[in-house]
């Protein structure tokens, strides 16, 4: 193969404008882009796909800004996965809001150097001007490694800087080397076969004369061709010229493959193997093992952490002492975020005059908001756990005693700790989904996680079993719960399996996951994701809460009787219209149109239905339990028939397992899949099985007790 | 190469600690290229490090590197034993 033409895109006087940060998962990528940008980040969607656009501005010396753009983290550019796909676009400059950086910051894990040198080899094929961090130098001392950094930069082609980014080591003289700029003058050292060196020559001329790429995008291109073979499709929308020439393409490829195949030459891995021969040829040279000072923390904890009994000893007692916060400590600030809405409704009750505007404000929008933000202290304690487990690399030790379980409903080990946050609060675990790679995987574990019974249930199951037995022993009432959150992991895996056997069926995965060494978590990283997560939350979700809580305001307070009491009032209005016209639907589960309304209050979130029962049965807003309680039980229909007989509470308990009464979840969902399509079908299809449960538990229940 | 006393078993039949280096993947796909890009190459070391807890998944040493894998698929991989 000739040498590739060196036409640098990089002149001596051209400022450097974008930045890109490319690395492995685990390489420390995001505490040098935290480093790099302090808070000045942005985090939203590349458009048409659910991978998360991480970017951010850097300052170098005279206040020159520099754009940063975080990559996904992956471990190839082989497009096989989303992120890769976007990472590959992005570094192309194929994505069109996104400019084409001038230059790529490849962040390495100096402790894992074999296998993170591969995604470097990938991304100099695209002939962009690069600089190597070389992170976690800290980790190679101790482990008593020595690498010879000038040797490492020859022979690679690009600067190399030693960093410890979470120390802020090395990270003034990477500004300095983006401030100077660095040529592109790579030259491919890996050769593979003549016969492919020959074939793949051949695809690179095709697509530079077709297609107008560049060299090195052709060459990049040439080499995902082989691999991919039969696999490429051809898009029906593009012109018919461009159809021809793609069919054209299918079909030389197909006959490169079949040539080399008859050589006994496999061209899908060749470029793989080529790359890992020449990393190690390099770092024979480069990298010296001397004796490690002290031992192998990692394995050593391990060996703990992954026991037969101590392993799960301390998984239960990691995730119990998570519970138990949340539980216990969360209460105060969620107290106080209470109190706190509940005086700025007083104090706008007091100097404002009377009227809707006023009732919108305190009833809607304060209450409404308020009741969603109460929850912020749960989801910041959740985020520092999940974040604290991911940096210090317990995560992925969770996940891989857990596999196995998770693998009998077709779920990933990883899917384990969002399905395990979504007890305390669905909202974080949709969220902390993201570390799943697979998107099917993800997808399943969204539209099953809030299933699991959240903690603003808690208030619903409380008065529902205080109506059923009142004079249960706790033990009793316990015992209820306890089956409701049952119900609602049976219920989830059941659901998880079906998605994986029917819309979200896809071949195997494979599943592998590499298990990082054990680290000391960086405390910024993890406040700063707490603080990212949360905002992002409040802001993205925010609105659509507000909206939400605007419109089931209007909805239970719209058409207005003046001079009817608070519970005629409801009755009359939208909402209790609607509960009246779903009284036909919901009496085969047990329920009248005063829980139809309490079913529509509770939308906005799912303890609304207290208040909003306190509303519809004459007591104000404030009513203690007792008294809704006492009312409860008094509660008949129109026959003098009981209302609340044990059977209605159990039906209604079981319809709030499994429906999809939270707003905020819906909002979520929308943010992370990024359409409105599986959020609705999570609704739709939570909303069937929420009723259908009920409607079996009433009338079983009636068929064979009563 | 292939010796006569060579003797080569599946990556899930291998035994905690034990040596060996990859042969080869006998399926090809997809799936087997990824696991090629995270550098189970034909030719590299690889010991198997742990089993989890309840026997599956296995957690293997590659390229100085810890690595996960489920049974099924360390079962569509051959090793060969070092001395």
């Amino acid at each position: 193969m000739p040498p590739v033409s060196v036409n640098s895109p990089l002149k001596k006087e051209s400022i450097i404008r974008t930045i890109v940060l490319a690395g492995n998962p685990n390489s420390g990528k995001t505490t040098l882009f935290n480093a790099f940008t302090k808070l000045r980040q942005k985090v939203g969607n590349y458009p048409g796909v659910t991978v998360e656009k991480k970017s951010g501005t850097l300052v170098l010396a005279g206040d020159r800004v520099v754009n940063v753009i975080d990559l996904p983290g992956t471990y190839s550019l082989a497009v096989r996965s989303p992120d890769e796909q976007i990472a590959r676009d992005v570094l192309l400059g194929h994505l069109p809001d996104t400019p084409r950086p001038d230059m790529v910051v490849c962040v390495v894990d100096a402790g894992n150097l074999e296998r993170n040198l591969y995604l470097v080899s990938q991304i100099q094929d695209l002939g962009l001007p690069m600089i190597i961090a070389l992170n976690m130098m800290d980790e190679v001392e101790r482990q008593g490694r020595e690498i010879n950094i000038k040797k490492l930069s020859q022979h690679l082609g690009v600067p190399v800087v030693p960093t410890t980014a979470n120390q802020n080591k090395g990270v003034e003289e990477l500004k300095q080397l983006i401030a100077q700029g660095a040529p592109a003058d790579y030259k491919r050292e890996w050769k593979m076969a003549p016969d492919i060196e020959e074939e793949v020559e051949h695809l690179v001329r095709l697509l530079m004369q077709h297609d107008g790429m560049n060299r090195y995008e052709a060459f990049s291109e040439s080499l995902i061709l082989m691999s991919l073979g039969p696999k490429l499709k051809n898009d029906s929308k593009s012109n018919p010229l461009k159809r021809f020439f793609k069919e054209e393409l299918i079909c030389q490829i197909n006959v490169v493959q079949d040539r080399l195949r008859t050589k006994g030459l496999r061209a899908r891995t060749a470029a793989i193997e080529a790359r890992y021969d020449w990393i190690k040829w390099i770092l024979k040279d480069c990298v010296t093992e001397k004796n490690r000072k002290g031992p192998d923390i990692t394995e050593k904890i391990d060996r703990v952490l992954t026991h037969k009994f101590w392993g799960w000893a301390f998984f239960l007692g990691v995730m119990g002492l998570m519970f138990y916060i949340i539980f216990t400590i969360a209460t105060y600030p969620m107290d106080w975020i209470d109190t706190a809405f509940g005086k700025l409704g007083n104090w706008i009750n007091a100097v404002m005059p009377p009227g809707d505007l006023r009732d919108l404000l305190v009833n809607g929008i304060i209450a409404g908001v308020g009741g969603v933000v109460v929850f912020l202290p749960q989801i910041l304690i959740l985020f520092f756990f999940i974040g604290l487990l991911q940096d210090t690399g317990y995560m992925a030790r969770a996940a891989f005693i857990m596999d196995r379980v998770m693998n009998k409903v077709g779920l990933h080990g990883k899917s384990f700790i969002p399905l395990l946050s979504s007890f305390a609060c669905a909202i974080p675990g949709i969220m902390s989904a993201r570390t799943i790679e697979s998107p099917k995987d993800r997808l399943v574990t969204i539209l099953v996680a809030p299933l699991m019974s959240c903690s603003a249930r808690l208030p619903v199951y409380g008065i529902m079993i205080a109506v059923m037995m009142p004079l249960a022993s706790g033990w009793q009432k316990a015992g209820i719960m306890l089956a409701m959150y049952v119900t609602g992991i049976v219920g989830a895996c059941l659901m998880a399996w079906f998605f994986k056997r029917t819309l979200l069926r896809s071949q195997k995965p494979v599943f592998i996951m590499e298990l990082p060494p054990y680290r000391w978590p960086s405390w910024k990283t993890v406040a700063i994701n707490m603080w990212e997560r949360s905002r992002l939350f409040l802001k993205r979700a925010g609105t659509i809460i507000l909206a939400m809580s605007v419109v089931l305001w209007a909805l239970m307070t719209y058409p207005k009787h003046p001079g009817m009491d608070e519970g005629m009032a409801l009755k009359s209005s939208f909402a209790g219209q609607a509960g009246t016209i779903m009284e036909p639907f919901i009496k085969p589960l047990g329920y009248d149109w005063r829980i139809g309304i309490g079913l529509i209050g509770s939308f906005a979130a799912r303890e609304i239905f207290v208040s909003t029962m306190s509303i519809v049965f004459n007591l104000g807003k404030e009513a203690r339990e007792q008294t809704l309680r006492d009312a409860f039980q008094n509660a008949t229909w129109p026959d003098g028939q009981p209302l609340f007989t044990p059977l209605v509470c159990l039906s209604l308990m079981i319809f709030y397992v499994f429906a999809l009464q939270c707003a905020s979840t819906v909002a979520v969902v929308y943010r992370e899949t990024n359409s409105w399509r599986w959020p609705v079908f999570q609704f739709m299809y939570m909303a069937v099985l929420a009723y259908l449960a009920a409607l079996v538990v009433y009338q079983g229940g009636h068929y064979f007790f009563l | 190469m292939s010796f006569p006393d060579e003797k080569i078993v599946l990556l899930s039949h291998l035994a905690v600690n034990q040596q060996a280096t990859i042969k080869r993947f006998i399926i090809e796909g997809d799936d087997y290229e990824r696991l090629e890009e995270m550098g189970l190459t034909p030719g590299e070391k690889v010991t198997v490090v742990r089993y989890a807890p309840l026997g599956d998944p296995i957690e293997i040493k590659i390229r100085g590197y810890l690595l996960s894998l489920r049974k099924e698929e360390a079962d569509q991989i051959e090793v060969t034993l070092l001395p």
